[in-house]
């Protein structure tokens, strides 16, 4: 390892514009002629809209334009689509309401978007947007997913009966059954996994830009996958062809999934620019966001765990409901489907499975991926209910964990997913031992003296990420490859930039991608510039989510990099006139392995450009591509463990300590990584803690603000004690597994287990906020 | 509409607002100071924070005819010359940002702590004072360690400073 290639703690080559305010995110963007957009939204949960009347907003100072979803219509935009197909276990497709940008008839959430007002200035489009009449008549609303299965629930869309969107099932029911009338003992748990709204810190916003003279679109937007969003809109939403559309994603501020679909406003402010003349450019208020931008989780499950009279599992059988909100957001449909339920064996030896997922329509807003996706709610269901039966079984949670653990690979699961690699019980030891598990009853005791309540909890998560496999993906239903795309170009005098298909959107890639190029190069970090998020720069990508970036990103710029070695070392073989088998790399040189002939590394690259002496027939120039296609999955794994001390009288949690040991594979730089995991692990213990989305029965979204949706911050969190013991993944060149997610999906259950260890009880719903761990405590008393 | 008049940065600033105009808004979008950031509309995110008359605060929770008179350091102002402040060295050097879109306000609220604790802070302090700060990405781990090493760096660079007067 060199001190800046693969494996280097680097700092960051992006951080200086962060920290001196130079960060060019899209609300600093700023075309001449530019004018503000503001939406007006429905202030009902469900409703028909019986008239809208724009003449007194026309008519106010400073508006350009008011628009509505009918005129957005007579000009071919489309509806917004889920971009991937499933199947009910009857065969039938599942049933996608229409979502138009901009409601016509009816709208089907608070937040609905129905008007845009484009004006001189925010404020005067604000003034405007409240000067929009639009005459409603109230339908009664449901908002939560089993209730909206209920016969006589109010019907969201006319293309779903009863508000079922798909009833889909996975694994062997018969088998199962079996498993479970057979056992010694089954654990029978209802698994709630509260709703959550991402919170990337930069408000989502769009800037749409039509050059009339050259018909053309550029859209400034904050996506985590520009060529997507282009590939979308050009051919679903029907906003322009692909070459007469340009999308860039500058600086992102963060994303955690709600910022991989494609919104209304996007496609909005793209049309609004060419009916208006002018750009336009729209930024979310927080409220805006909350109400707006693609939620997570939000699942009820019903689960049976039978362990045979060794206390090893035989079975494992789910009912899931999962609330996918008013409309089917781009990828919902998969995250509770391919994304969870390929995730129930957890670490475990699980024989059989089987899983049934039903997905609802209810009033709310759209439900998509959320940090893990899918994988927090598998790993969330399988280790409280491990934790359960661990304490049903009278058995040491740890113990039980390990007798059941997976130790060979690669290994089949029950539901799809072929772990590749992994040592599950090497995270485990090292978790127990980073937390003094063995010191815990102690502990537990000395808090006792001083009145507290102390706990400790664990998880063992896996989750399944590099995503992923094209044809895998397809023949699941997926409407796009999940490939990523690389292009290394040397520059003439030994610089590079590489063009990604990955987005940075926090991830650092502007680091990490430069030290593989130093790794294989020896270039150094400061002459090698990644250039990304841009879709007139870089040719394809499929974005950064999935913690897909490293496995799958990288892995596109190291077959790249295989190209460009290759030929520039048939160029120094030839300059050194030796055999090209014996040319290698070395410290920024070309060298006859075992001689000291060489050639500097910028030579290579100026004689590939003068091209006055190449071998006969090469083609100048020293730039390549490579698309690459996973062969798999990647399969990150690790043990968490929380510790947590509560106050009885008053019901507040402390996490007193947390400790994390995961093995993502091979690391390019553990600063990064271990940044990430922490990052993670805040989001979970702020789901397990102190996040919840809320609405009244009504449809209003009681959390939609900062004032009322708990972030956690840093008072509420302790440092982490986080530590790697990585297994290197077969599946890819590099040997990645990814590491974005993996905090978010393991620390959620770890935190419970703790909080109801220390109470003593089986349950406590996620928030554990004070009321909530106080009333339990108190009803404990009863 | 108001007149207004500031020394932004160390450069004499004036202009007509709207009177609703916030000095966040004056300062991003009439002088260009995109640096400062906003993350919410309640005064929660801290994205926004620049230092007035030597003070953090909250550039939304403040209209810009109020501040007109005052002395105010956004981001794009904290370093002198080319160097980077200790603040923003420590931030990069222990990795205390992701998404970079909190992070200015960050480094003014741990700018202005720093200067209100000369005799050091300790983790649970700066945790504490961070209340007003949210960050999606870094779990604040790294944040806090930033803060705490550029406040022994600067502690350092005050004893130096002092030192060399008393010689």
């Amino acid at each position: 390892m060199g001190i800046e290639g693969v494996g280097a703690r680097v700092a960051r080559k992006e951080d200086k514009r962060f920290i001196t305010g130079a960060g060019r995110y899209v609300d600093d963007m700023v075309v001449p002629g530019m004018k503000h957009a503001v939406f007006v939204r429905s202030p009902h949960a469900h409703a028909q809209i019986k008239k809208i009347d724009v003449k007194k907003a026309q008519a106010m100072p400073g508006v350009i334009g008011v628009l509505t979803g009918k005129e957005l219509k007579a000009d071919g935009i489309g509806n917004l689509i889920c971009g991937w197909m499933i199947h009910s276990k009857d065969g039938s497709p599942m049933k996608m309401g229409a979502w138009s940008p901009l409601a016509v008839d009816k709208v089907r959430y608070v937040g609905d978007a129905v008007v845009v007002v484009v004006a001189e200035t925010k404020g005067q489009a604000r003034d405007a947007a409240e000067a929009v009449e639009i005459t409603y008549k109230e339908l009664k609303a449901v908002v939560d997913a089993t209730k909206a299965l209920e016969k006589g629930a109010p019907q969201i869309h006319a293309e779903a009966e009863d508000n079922l969107i798909f009833d889909w099932e996975i694994g062997d029911a018969r088998a199962t059954d079996a498993a479970i009338k057979a056992a010694a003992h089954v654990t029978r748990m209802k698994i709630v996994n509260n709703r959550l709204v991402p919170n990337a810190m930069e408000p989502r916003a769009a800037l749409g830009h039509y050059d009339k003279a050259e018909d053309h679109f550029t859209c400034w937007t904050t996506s985590q996958n520009p060529h997507v969003a282009r590939l979308v809109m050009s051919a679903f939403y029907n906003v322009a062809p692909e070459n007469k559309l340009r999308v860039i994603a500058p600086d992102v501020g963060g994303g955690f999934g709600s910022k991989i679909y494609i919104y209304p406003e996007e496609i909005v402010c793209l049309w609004a620019s060419k009916k208006t003349g002018v750009p336009v450019k729209w930024v979310a208020d927080r409220t805006e966001s909350f109400l707006s931008d693609a939620h997570g989780r939000d699942h009820v499950s019903m689960v049976e765990m039978a362990f045979d009279k060794d206390n090893r599992i035989t079975g494992l059988k789910v009912d899931t409901i999962a609330n996918l909100g008013a409309y089917m957001s781009l990828f919902s449909s998969c995250v509770p489907t391919y994304l969870y339920a390929t995730l129930l064996s957890g670490q475990y030896n699980i024989a059989a499975i089987h899983a049934n997922v039903r997905t609802v329509y209810t009033n709310t807003a759209p439900v998509d991926a959320y940090r893990g996706a899918g994988r927090p709610e598998a790993t969330y269901l399988l280790e409280r209910t491990m934790e359960a039966a661990a304490r049903e079984l009278g058995v040491s949670p740890a113990e039980l964990r390990r007798k059941n653990f997976i130790t060979s690979f690669p290994h089949q699961t029950p539901v799809i997913m072929n772990y590749d690699a992994g040592d599950y019980g090497a995270s485990l030891d090292a978790a127990m031992k980073s937390a003094d598990y063995a010191g815990f009853a102690r502990r537990k005791a000395d808090a006792a003296r001083k009145g507290k309540l102390r706990g400790i909890g664990m998880s063992c998560y896996i989750e399944a990420c590099g995503i992923a496999p094209s044809a895998a993906v397809g023949s699941l239903g997926a409407g796009v490859g999940l490939w990523e795309s690389a292009e290394v170009r040397v520059n003439a005098v030994g610089t590079i930039e590489v063009l990604t298909g990955s987005h940075s959107h926090g991830q650092g890639h502007e680091t990490t991608f430069a030290q593989l190029v130093n790794q294989r190069l020896g270039v150094p970090i400061d002459s090698v510039s990644i250039v990304h998020g841009d879709t007139d720069k870089v040719q394809m990508g499929m974005g950064t989510y999935g913690s897909r970036s490293g496995a799958v990103g990288m892995s596109a710029v190291a077959k790249a990099l295989d190209k460009v070695e290759a030929k520039a070392k048939k160029i120094a073989a030839h300059l050194l006139e030796a055999d090209e088998g014996d040319i290698v790399i070395e410290n920024g040189a070309l060298k006859v392995a075992g001689t000291d002939k060489n050639v500097p590394w910028f030579q290579v690259a100026l004689a590939a450009y003068t091209a006055h002496n190449l071998p006969a027939g090469m083609e100048p120039g020293l730039k390549e591509t490579a698309f690459y296609d996973p062969a798999n999955f990647t399969f990150p794994a690790g043990c968490y463990i929380c510790e947590v001390e509560i106050d009885p009288e008053t019901g507040t949690t402390e996490i007193v300590q947390f400790v994390a040991a995961d093995d993502f594979g091979n690391i390019i730089n553990p600063m990064i990584v271990e940044g990430q995991v922490h990052g993670g692990i805040a989001q979970g213990i702020g789901q397990a803690l102190l996040e919840g989305a809320h609405y009244d029965a009504g449809g209003q979204l009681l959390t939609a603000s900062y004032m009322d949706y708990t972030m956690p911050r840093a008072g509420d969190l302790p440092s982490f004690k986080v530590s790697t013991s990585n297994t290197p993944c077969p599946s890819n060149p590099l040997g990645i597994k990814g590491c974005g997610e993996a905090g978010a999906i393991g620390s959620p259950p770890a935190v419970i287990n703790a909080i109801t260890d220390a109470i003593g009880i089986p349950d406590i719903a996620m928030p554990a906020s004070p009321s909530t761990v106080w009333a339990a405590i108190r009803a404990t008393k009863k | 509409m108001s007149d207004v008049s500031f020394v932004v940065n160390g450069r004499r600033v004036s202009g007509a607002v709207e009177d609703r105009t916030l000095l966040v808004h004056f300062l991003r979008e009439n002088l260009g100071l995109t640096g400062t950031h906003v993350g919410c509309d309640t005064s929660q995110c801290g994205a926004c924070v620049v230092h007035v008359d030597g003070r953090a605060v909250k550039s939304c929770s403040m209209l810009a005819a109020q501040a007109s008179g005052s002395t105010v350091t956004t981001i794009e102002g904290l370093a002198s010359g080319p160097d980077l402040h200790p603040v923003q060295a420590a931030f990069k050097e222990h990795h205390g940002l992701q998404c970079g879109f909190c992070t200015p306000g960050m480094i003014m609220t741990a700018t202005d702590m720093i200067s209100r604790h000369p005799e050091g802070l300790d983790e649970a302090t700066v945790r504490a004072e961070l209340d007003g700060n949210i960050c999606r990405c870094t779990g604040y781990h790294n944040i806090v360690k930033a803060i705490l090493a550029a406040s022994k760096t600067m502690s350092k660079g005050a004893t130096k400073g002092k030192a060399k007067q008393a010689a």
